[in-house]
């Protein structure tokens, strides 16, 4: 299944969960969520601010907490699982925290260089 | 001495004083005092206290030439323009024939600071050609040197005329090291991934065997091959009377297979009867010929066209173009023409690297597959070419260009009224693409590392009015040039290395730019920094030979495949998933891929890590390639 296809999916999650909501997720601590991001190799797939790319869908924002877990510890497609033993719920509740922090990519309106010829 | 007496004088003759008085210094052929030793021949012992200088080198009796000699005029009857190769001592009589006899002109020689280089340097420039240039390695260790781009070439059915030296007598080897270089049986190593080889048996058989080689490469499925040419023969002396039988071969006028006409008939009856043919193509844009055919057809018939981008097969901005949503175009498919497909499997299944290893078809059950093209005609048992087994409904081995105007035309007489609405409807699944596109290019815009989106974006802003040819791998950069420039030639882009053996990128480049410099064409290499560091020589090899080049270092720190690889097995393993860096990152330190390439005569900016630096970066690298000299820029990027 293509990167497309995994966020058309990961849409259609967040319309059955719910968009994503700092009030429904457990607090946590983007800061230390930020290296953990890195550290545990999110960033490998999802890329640094979670933009997504071949090997990997946008997951910034991210879904609902729920459904982000779910993926987290029992992954649909490629997705290697992050059992609670290795990433801890409260490693995940930072992780999720810093995904909330990622500031909105901008309008393509906005940027010369992609507006077609 | 008889003229017979005189016809056939050895190698070992002339070397006949060497071992008879050691402490005489050799004489070179005009006279002045004789090179070293070779540095690659230490002297060895062959028992204690006794050393093996070199011998004394005997000229050419008057009137004589040197089987290397006719060695130079066959190739240059085989039009081979360019011989790549790493200097070497078992072809030293065929490397002074083409400098001095040849006139170092078709062929001329490139210089290779590794073998691999030489024959990706082959693979880049037949991409852009179609046909072979020649790769010159030294026996045995040289071969083993260039044995993975070999592989590259074979599995991606891109011809390269490989040449290697032997010295498969005992009795004339040089000493010392040259035995650790001979092989009885050279091809032996290769011989699973080259379509051809021979190892002439005689100076008088070189030139037949020279051509079958040149043959073998450039027919049916286009390939390697490999042409041993012993020292012996090299270094032999010809009398003038005996060069009537050293003939120069004449190479015809070489076409590619079509499909007969019955089977084309029969395939066009198809398209044109099915509700939603589809056309994947794979790597059929190979000439200027071939993508505008594959466009006549699909409008002829109102397909939709799936490039999985083994070439540049398409156009990429083609309202027919439905590779960014192939998954539903594929599944409403009633019937797929796979044009030559390499892995036909691949192309219609999707297969996960999960545990369980399950394929899933990308097709209903119902749907018929017909493959047209060369991939079998070049398949070998002992190496995969496909994921697994794939049956197509009918399977033509013929080249699908050759055949593609016949299978138009038959389309064209059954074409239907119905064809038209079809058209519509492919068209409006498209229209959105263009702005998705943009959505998500805008992504991580601002980001550092760089997004892959934005250095795609920041270079098509500066060669969009150029004649260009992107001549690396793009799946790393999420095939961002493929998605957000135009693609309207085979050559804009050149597709994979095939074998997927990791150091192809930055060679292949080069050899792609040695070939569009003839052509006045702007050639871009993106390349992986891991995979870069296999051959960081090439970009010296641009230099000397002033081979214009922009050469962008994807640096995300990495293999970063790799370190993909180990988290997977970390997270399945439920332990140590911080640690998948550990023998992936290329980091502590981070290597200056700028300075290298100064350190190589070449103009380099980076790391550049501020997108905002980016587009003045590559502006000014730009400049320095467009006056005819390669420029390297290493951008610290995001992973993919």
């Amino acid at each position: 299944m293509s990167a497309r296809t995994i966020s058309i999916v990961f849409g259609a999650l967040a319309l059955f969960t719910g968009s994503a909501s700092a009030q429904t997720a457990p607090a946590g601590n983007a800061d230390h969520g930020g290296q953990l991001f890195v550290a545990v190799g999110c960033y490998q797939c999802h890329g640094y601010v979670g933009q997504g790319g071949a090997a990997g869908p946008m997951i910034a924002p991210p879904l609902a907490f729920e459904a982000f877990e779910l993926q987290l510890r029992t992954p649909r497609q490629v997705m290697p699982p992050y059992s609670a033993d290795v990433l801890p719920a409260r490693d995940a509740a930072d992780i999720y925290a810093y995904l909330l922090t990622i500031p909105a990519s901008p309008d393509p309106d906005s940027i010369p260089l992609l507006q077609g010829e | 001495m008889s003229g017979a007496d005189q016809s056939k004088i050895k190698r070992r003759q002339f070397l006949a004083g060497a071992a008879a008085a050691p402490a005489v210094a050799a004489v070179a052929l005009n006279g002045s005092p004789a090179r070293a030793q070779a540095a690659s021949v230490p002297a060895v012992p062959n028992a204690a206290g006794e050393v093996n200088p070199p011998g004394e080198a005997t000229p050419l009796p008057e009137g004589y030439t040197c089987g290397s000699d006719h060695m130079v005029d066959v190739l240059k009857a085989l039009d081979i323009e360019y011989i790549a190769s790493n200097p070497a001592s078992t072809f030293r009589s065929l490397q002074e024939s083409i400098i001095n006899y040849g006139g170092n002109s078709k062929p001329e020689f490139l210089t290779a600071l590794h073998e691999d280089s030489a024959v990706h340097y082959g693979i880049g420039y037949a991409r852009i050609t179609g046909k072979p240039m020649a790769a010159l390695v030294h026996g045995v260790v040289g071969l083993q040197h260039a044995t993975m781009a070999i592989y590259n070439a074979f599995a991606d059915q891109t011809p390269v005329y490989v040449i290697a030296g032997n010295s498969i007598s005992e009795w004339t080897r040089r000493p010392g090291a040259e035995s650790a270089h001979a092989s009885i049986d050279q091809a032996q190593m290769v011989r699973d991934f080259v379509k051809w080889d021979e190892q002439p048996p005689s100076l008088r058989d070189f030139s037949n065997a020279a051509a079958r080689c040149y043959q073998a490469a450039v027919t049916g499925s286009p390939g390697p091959t490999l042409l041993v040419a012993d020292a012996d023969h090299q270094e032999e002396a010809v009398h003038p009377e005996h060069m009537e039988q050293l003939h120069v071969p004449r190479m015809g006028r070489i076409t590619k297979v079509g499909a007969d006409s019955g089977v084309v008939q029969e395939i066009a009856d198809m398209l044109c009867n099915a509700e939603n043919p589809v056309i994947v193509v794979d790597r059929f844009g190979t000439s200027m010929e071939s993508v505008p055919l594959l466009v006549e057809l699909a409008e002829a018939l109102q397909a939709p066209v799936i490039d999985t981008r083994g070439r540049m097969n398409f156009p990429n901005k083609h309202p027919l173009n439905h590779t960014e949503i192939a998954g539903p175009t594929l599944r409403a498919a009633d019937l797929v023409l796979a044009l030559e497909a390499r892995d036909l499997f691949g192309m219609v299944n999707n297969l996960a690297d999960t545990v369980e290893r399950n394929a899933v078809s990308r097709l209903r059950p119902q749907t018929r597959v017909v493959r047209l093209g060369t991939t079998t005609l070049s398949q070998r048992s002992n190496y995969g070419a496909s994921q697994r087994y794939a049956a197509a409904d009918i399977e033509i081995s013929a080249s699908a260009e050759a055949t593609l105007p016949y299978l138009t035309e038959a389309v064209k007489r059954g074409a239907k009224a119905s064809f038209r609405t079809r058209g519509e409807r492919l068209r409006m699944a498209t229209s959105g693409l263009a702005e998705a596109t943009r959505v998500e290019a805008a992504r991580a815009w601002e980001a550092s590392p760089i997004s892959t989106a934005r250095l795609a974006a920041e270079l098509w802003d500066q060669i969009k009015n150029d004649e260009y040819t992107i001549a690396t791998e793009c799946q790393f950069q999420s095939y961002w040039p493929n998605r957000l420039w135009t693609m309207n030639h085979y050559y804009n882009y050149l597709g994979t290395s095939g074998g997927f053996g990791v150091g192809y990128n930055a060679p292949s480049a080069v050899g792609a730019a040695l070939a569009n410099r003839a052509l006045g064409r702007l050639t871009i290499g993106i390349v992986g920094d891991g995979d870069y560091m296999m051959q960081p020589g090439v970009i010296w090899t641009a230099a000397h030979h002033q081979i214009p080049i922009l050469m962008i270092i994807h640096n995300n720190r990495g293999y970063h495949q790799e370190t993909m690889h180990i988290q997977r097995m970390a997270a399945r393993h439920n332990r140590g998933i911080d640690r998948a860096h550990i023998g992936t990152a290329i980091n502590e330190p981070n290597i200056d891929y700028a300075a290298v390439a100064k350190g190589m005569g070449v103009f380099a900016e980076g790391p550049v890590s501020n997108p905002v630096d980016l587009g003045p970066a590559l502006r000014r690298a730009l400049d320095v390639v467009r006056r005819g000299e390669p420029a390297l820029v290493d951008v610290v990027t995001q992973p993919r």
